[in-house]
């Protein structure tokens, strides 16, 4: 179905039109550069690693584990990097009945494992049902509740859903869903994929050690020979590897430090992402049950300020609904909530409450938490609103504080589509619903809007979905971050995937290695 | 108690002052390392959070993190939960981790050898430095050479470690170009390459744990140098430094000893920092992420390990105190 030119496709194309009739051999040099070099050993630098890390996909939650495993695994769907739409992974095709409720998908032929075994259908059915199965502990099993089967016939694999979901394919690409050999039931950390690399060594929070598959089905990706991740979490240590060419590329790059590498001879890559900061208040706990005081809060937060003082300008004002540009269907002509003490005040009044508002603070929520709240209280001062600052130890914050006091931060990663951050943030039945939002027009909305086959229909509820959110809901929203990653000028290629982190975690199939 | 740990002295080391008072500090150590595992037990028990909900991250369901509190036996009373813990411990066997599913004794091992390199190392750095600067100190005390050596001891102190890390990067990698960084070791690596990776690492180490040193061995080479007897082999006329050396030192052995042997202690067990600036696979780093995840049995066995080394390191130094001073021997 959705076999449209891609990025991708079109290189494909044109490198093999240009060798084709020999004009590789006479373009310019600066041209040449574009072109994909073979060979090397790439070395990252990585953060968010752990001794506890295993390469069994189902535990994976950090972003050392998804460069790791987008190495050595495949999805049944890709994404394409430009827009986020589904693109073909190991399904090539695919096709929906039954209103969206059924799926089938073709696999892809002749794909062997590492092992040298051949890819089946099955072993597609048995990855999807270890996930679902709650026994093996899996992080995306909450994605994957609206399957009801899972079947196989041939190289066809069927998915029947229990509600209508248009956005479905988008689900297989998660990145936990690494189809392996048996389903990774036998051993789920073998490591053993279809990707382009190949584990030599994995080391869990030290080092990974990778080497070219030679048998990759997709012969477009994964130029360098050979490569190195190597876990380094403190962010000072990344940038002193990079600065002394130790690695050639680092994740998480602290907006303070972009402006003193970027002398350097060194390629910064800020890509605008879905992920962003919150400052829940929960609708359902006094005083946050008040909408007026709701309102007069996120009135009374300057996020013009909190972009440029806490992200360095490295991100987007967010508009108080957890989905911004980088989202396909984003209602663009939603106005942004902009600072005003006035209107805060006047709501604040509103809301007959006086007392100070409580709000708990942990430095690890997100780089700057604490810079944020300070100059929020600030903010709300001029509004008169007294804002008093807790501050909390970053061990089990997200057990002890997060949807445990009414007003905290917190802070958002990637999802795949709009329906999925909807649901997860603020979906009635979800167990991350921050702000106990519980509103029936939302949920009736969002449901509306996962069937919707019809692209303008959904458009609008979307549209809708939003403004409720925005007016009514507990989400404070001020920032959306982007990712921030360096690489020595020796790297090239780095695509700036609007899908994840590092490239969508596929950052070391897809660059080269000039000398 | 004490009468039937007497007896049973006396057939195996019959009236032997050293060893009855070794064997004496042995069961000391077995008694107090068995009060710390139920310490260790009630403080990770009352951590807050659990590992069902830590390892799903933010899309757990309920019923996933019952599914898993009840296959890891989270379930069970606490009481229960400690005694089948200490008959795994006396099978010599430390489990799996939750997280990993792999036995915990071969990656705290593996993590513990790195540490003991790492801490080997800095201690042979730090420690001769450490007594010889004490003794010139206290043979120039109060002068210049002592002034020079107490400055630059305090500065180094009130540095913190991870400080000191960077301005070593800074210098030895960046403008010298001398060391490997990150400092990651793996097996199969050659001596050579080892050593280099070990550099940076070691060197903030000892340059952290050497001014401690330093000022102890100062501070307790001067209280004996005060006493009357000291007085005596000056008036006698004896060198400074033979004075020193053969009767200030050997009286001074103990307090030092303690000094360093907390200090060795603590780079085993509490280079954490350091660990993750250098990106160096040792122990402390092992122990800080499962605490984080919430990984009980690897928190557990780290405590334990962690208070074996405090114990037995204890029990070296009493053990070299009294080979050095004699009067150690016979309790008072």
């Amino acid at each position: 179905m959705p076999n449209s030119w891609n990025r991708r496709d079109f290189l494909k194309f044109s490198l093999a039109a240009g060798a084709a009739s020999g004009l590789s051999f006479t373009l310019p040099a600066t041209a040449a550069d574009n072109t994909p070099k073979k060979g090397g050993h790439l070395k990252l630098g990585i953060d968010g690693a752990a001794t506890t890390d295993v390469l069994d996909p189902a535990s994976w939650i950090s972003s050392y584990m998804m460069v790791v495993g987008c190495a050595w695994g495949d999805t049944l769907v890709r994404t394409d990097p430009v827009s986020g739409k589904a693109i073909p992974g190991l399904a090539e095709s695919w096709e929906s009945a039954d209103k969206s409720t059924r799926w089938i998908f073709t696999l892809r032929k002749g794909v062997q494992f590492h092992n040298g075994q051949a890819l089946t259908a099955e072993d597609v059915v048995k990855t999807l049902s270890r996930h679902r199965d709650p026994k093996f502990r899996s992080g995306v099993i909450a994605y994957l509740s609206s399957i009801s089967t899972v079947t196989s016939d041939g190289d066809k694999i069927t998915i029947t859903l229990n509600e209508s979901n248009v956005d479905f394919p988008l689900v297989l690409s998660l990145w936990n869903l690494q189809i392996q050999p048996g389903g990774g039931y036998e051993n789920p950390n073998a490591g053993i994929g279809t990707g382009p690399y190949r584990i030599v060594k994995f080391e869990a929070g030290v080092y990974t050690q990778l080497e070219k598959n030679p048998h990759d089905w997709d012969s477009s990706r994964g130029n360098v020979a050979s490569a190195e991740v190597i876990a380094i979490n403190d962010a000072s240590s990344r940038v002193a590897a990079l600065s002394t060419g130790k690695v050639h590329f680092i994740s998480g790059l602290s907006p303070k430090i972009v402006a003193l590498l970027k002398s350097g001879p060194v390629t910064i890559y800020n890509t605008p992402g879905r992920g962003h900061y919150t400052l829940p208040m929960m609708v359902n706990t006094p005083p946050f049950d008040n909408n007026d005081l709701r309102l007069a809060l996120k009135l009374a937060i300057d996020r013009q300020q909190i972009l440029d003082r806490v992200l360095g300008g490295y991100g987007s004002l967010g508009n108080d609904f957890p989905v911004n540009s980088a989202y396909p269907l984003f209602p663009a002509d939603i106005p942004q909530r902009q600072y005003d003490p006035d209107q805060a005040a006047f709501h604040f009044k509103k809301s007959g409450y006086s007392r100070p508002i409580v709000l708990d603070v942990a430095e690890g929520v997100f780089p700057g938490a604490v810079d944020a709240a300070t100059l929020f209280q600030l903010s709300a001062q001029k509004a008169g609103i007294k804002i008093d600052i807790r501050r909390q130890p970053d061990d089990g914050y997200w057990n002890n504080v997060w949807r445990n006091k009414p007003f905290c931060v917190s802070s958002w990663g990637t999802r795949l589509t709009q329906d999925l951050i909807y649901s997860l943030e603020l979906g009635p039945s979800s167990a991350s619903n921050e702000t106990h939002f519980a509103n029936p027009q939302f949920a009736s909305l969002l449901k509306l809007a996962r069937a919707e086959e019809d692209e303008a229909k959904r458009r609008t509820l979307y549209h809708d979905i939003a403004l409720i959110v925005r007016d009514e809901g507990g989400t404070l929203l001020p920032v959306f971050n982007n990712y921030l990653n360096a690489s020595s000028n020796k790297l090239q290629g780095y695509i700036e995937d609007v899908g994840n982190d590092l490239s969508n975690g596929h950052v070391i199939s897809r660059v080269w290695l000039n000398n | 108690m004490k009468s039937l740990i007497a007896r049973g002295m006396r057939s195996t080391a019959p009236r032997h002052p050293l060893a009855r008072a070794i064997i004496h500090r042995l069961l000391l150590a077995v008694i107090l390392l068995w009060g710390v595992s139920l310490l260790i037990f009630a403080a990770v028990n009352a951590l807050p959070g659990d590992f069902a909900a830590a390892s799903l991250g933010r899309a757990a369901t309920p019923e996933a993190i019952a599914s898993i509190r009840q296959s890891l036996g989270l379930d069970k009373p606490l009481v229960t939960r400690y005694l089948l813990w200490m008959l795994q411990i006396f099978k010599g066997d430390f489990g799996l981790s939750w997280a990993s599913q792999q036995p915990v004794s071969a990656q705290l091992g593996h993590r513990l050898l790195n540490s003991l390199w790492l801490a080997g190392a800095a201690a042979l750095l730090a420690i001769p430095v450490a007594l010889l600067g004490g003794l010139f100190a206290v043979r120039y005390l109060h002068r210049l050479p002592d002034r020079m050596i107490t400055l630059v001891s305090l500065i180094i102190l009130s540095l913190p470690e991870f400080l000191i890390g960077y301005l070593l990067i800074q210098v030895l990698v960046l403008h010298v170009g001398v060391s490997t960084f990150p400092s990651t070791i793996y097996d199969g690596m050659s001596l050579p390459d080892r050593l280099s990776a070990l550099l940076l690492p070691v060197l903030t180490l000892a340059i952290a744990v050497l001014a401690n040193m330093l000022r102890s061995a100062r501070s307790a080479l001067m209280s004996v140098t005060s006493t009357p007897w000291m007085e005596t082999a000056r008036l006698k006329g004896l060198p400074p430094l033979r004075i020193l050396w053969r009767h200030a030192a050997p009286n001074a052995i103990s307090p030092v000893l303690t000094v360093i042997a907390m200090n060795l202690a603590g780079l085993i067990v509490g280079a954490m920092i350091i660990e993750v600036i250098f990106v160096y696979p040792g122990v402390g780093q092992y122990m800080v992420d499962a605490v984080t995840v919430r990984d009980i049995p690897v928190v557990q066995a780290c405590g334990l390990v962690f208070a074996a080394v405090y114990i037995l390191l204890n029990l070296l130094v009493d053990m070299l105190a009294m080979a050095a001073n004699p009067r150690l021997r016979f309790p008072r």
